[in-house]
């Protein structure tokens, strides 16, 4: 790669901005002192707990080695590996997504289609969709009686509406001249809405379906607070009980890999569905 | 005996915006005969399109009908295949795919490879071979873009050729290439075309007749020139012949002012059919050939 390179002067400074913010975070943070130094006064507010602030990025990266070196050990409820914690994350915004996109994408198609159906289903959709996912948590434990159950549906309810709006976007704007296509070619309704519809309006409703994810991953976090017992929200939350704000800030660059990784693979797809005019 | 296209008395008009109606074209009447190729000439807004789109059976019109073959058209059909000017692929496809969706629309029973071997040979007929055939349509020119068009409507072998202004958007050299390739596939088959254009040449060098309309609203089918040339055409050589410049004379003084005259006149009850207008400067035995009321139209 030559050096002039946007893309490898770009990696040269994203490296120089990591290794000066680390630089500066590990400085900034004063060296604990010995318990023998503490004054009286110290000693009488909890100064002298080990541990009790801000850790330095090198001690972060130690835990994260040791972390990662063993990600699926299970020894108890409190005490996951945190592969196995993140394994239950995308397992459950997997879950309450795909059951989303399962109602989203047809309902959407069926909106988009159809100015009836649009009309008819716009005002329950505008009311719905500003309701913050977390508001429906309490009603969700009360119905469903089920905090794993519980979570799953408040994925389900927060990454539906991306997905309905844009599918329904994308399938109204569909050319009229492909649609023509499709019509003096003689198809049925369902074979043009495979073979037409559906890949013209892939882009959009993918453009959905990658703002879906995002919105899933954040919401599962906070999620998993609520409910407790596993989960990368949980373990977060569980960790700062403990005062451990080493691993709490382990687990916040981790939920931030996987929400990259989950956009990744949905704009992999989205590029292999988009087209150009 | 009917014509094998017979439009009757078609009619359309649209709420024009403030209240009233607009009437595009009344009562238009005229028909298309089997292996005829038909060009429809006019001013901007006078409702071609409108009248294409309801022989394709993609609109109805207000009142009147369209009858091909014996049957009314109601609703779009695979017997009428239709090239739109903006050439209308589907993007998502390459080229084969878009010519082989249209084959596998028409013949369901064909197994994969017949499908595949006739789309190839409809886009070699127009010149698109080899890997170009592989490409997204984006990635073609518009010239090979319309030529993809073109190669999908004919593979089909509809009853009926729809073609709304396809070399629209082409410059002047890939338009004439494509004319000729146009004209040779044409020569080939017995199909029957009604086409959109508003190029003079274009129109006399490609059709049998030419319906001439008046300037819109209430437009009408004024005329139907028959192209006196013989084939098979040649851009080149039909210049030299002596009806050319007879009839294109006649073609630009309908368009450049009788057109406007015209306009929004009624004729009277049941005389909505064109005027047939035969020039024909190769039989000087017969000069007073044409029928005197045309005569006195063309003055
Ligand atoms: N859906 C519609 N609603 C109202 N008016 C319409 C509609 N479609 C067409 N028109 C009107 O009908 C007239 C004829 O339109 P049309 O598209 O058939 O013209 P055209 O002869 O094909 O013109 P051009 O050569 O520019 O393509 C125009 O005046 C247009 O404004
Ligand atoms: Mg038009």
């Amino acid at each position: 790669m030559p050096i002039s390179s946007l893309n490898f002067r770009a990696a040269i400074l994203s490296l120089t901005l990591l290794i000066v913010g680390l630089l500066i975070w590990e400085a900034a943070i004063p060296a604990q002192k010995a318990v023998g130094e503490l004054t009286e006064y110290e000693l009488l507010t909890g100064g002298g707990q080990p541990k009790a602030g801000v850790p330095p990025p090198s001690q972060v990266i130690a835990k994260a080695w040791e972390q990662l070196s063993d990600p699926f050990y299970d020894a108890g409820p409190n005490d996951k590996g945190i592969g196995i914690q993140i394994g239950y994350s995308i397992y459950r915004v997997l879950v309450g997504y795909a059951l989303a996109a399962i109602i989203a994408i047809p309902l959407g198609f069926l909106i988009g289609m159809s100015p009836l159906a649009y009309k008819a289903l716009n005002p329950f959709i505008q009311v719905l969709r500003p309701i913050s996912p977390l508001a429906w948590m309490p009603l969700a434990l009360f119905v469903i009686q089920d905090s794993e159950a519980s979570a799953i549906f408040v994925i389900f309810i927060c990454s539906i509406w991306p997905m309905l709006i844009n599918t329904a976007f994308g399938v109204a704007g569909v050319r009229e001249d492909w649609v023509n296509v499709a019509r003096t070619h003689e198809l049925n309704p369902l074979k043009t809405a495979f073979t037409v519809i559906l890949p013209a309006a892939a882009p959009t409703i993918l453009t959905g379906m990658r703002i879906s994810i995002g919105i899933a991953w954040l919401v599962i976090v906070a999620a998993e607070m609520l409910v407790g017992g596993t989960g990368i929200g949980y373990y977060v939350w569980n960790e700062w009980n403990n005062l451990d704000l080493t691993s709490v800030i382990f687990s916040i660059l981790m939920i931030g890999v996987v929400g990259m990784g989950l956009d990744a693979a949905l704009g992999f797809v989205q590029r292999a569905v988009s087209y150009a005019e | 005996m009917k014509p094998f296209l017979s439009v009757e008395n078609l009619t359309q008009r649209y709420p024009d915006g403030a209240g009233g109606e607009l009437t595009v074209f009344e009562d238009a009447t005229f028909g298309v005969e089997k292996g005829e190729f038909v060009v429809i000439l006019g001013h901007s807004g006078c409702g071609k399109s409108t009248i294409m789109n309801i022989l394709a059976g993609l609109s109805d019109p207000t009142s009147g009908v369209v009858i091909m073959d014996g049957t009314e058209v109601k609703g779009p059909s695979l017997d009428r295949g239709v090239v739109f000017q903006n050439y209308s692929l589907l993007p998502w496809l390459s080229t084969l795919k878009n010519v082989t969706f249209g084959v596998s629309a028409r013949h369901p029973e064909w197994s994969k490879a017949q499908v595949i071997e006739h789309s190839t040979k409809y886009l070699a007929m127009v010149g698109l071979e080899g890997d170009v055939i592989h490409r997204k349509p984006s990635q073609l020119s518009g010239g090979m873009r319309q030529r993809v068009s073109i190669a999908r409507a004919f593979a089909n072998h509809p009853k009926l050729l729809l073609l709304d202004e396809p070399f629209g958007a082409l410059d002047a050299l890939t338009r004439g290439t494509i004319q000729d390739e146009l004209l040779k596939i044409w020569g080939g088959t017995e199909q029957t075309v009604f086409m959109i254009t508003h190029d003079i040449d274009e129109a006399i060098l490609l059709a049998d007749r030419i319906l001439l309309m008046t300037n819109g609203p209430y437009a009408r089918v004024a005329e139907s020139v028959e192209i006196t040339i013989p084939r098979p055409r040649n851009r080149t050589e039909i210049i030299e012949h002596p009806n050319y410049y007879a009839i294109r004379n006649h073609l630009v003084t309908f368009l450049g002012k009788r057109s406007k005259e015209m306009a929004g006149q009624q004729t009277g009850e049941g005389s909505n059919r064109p005027t047939p207008v035969r020039i024909d400067k190769t039989e000087p035995e017969e000069p007073e050939q044409a029928p005197p009321a045309l005569r006195a139209v063309n003055e």
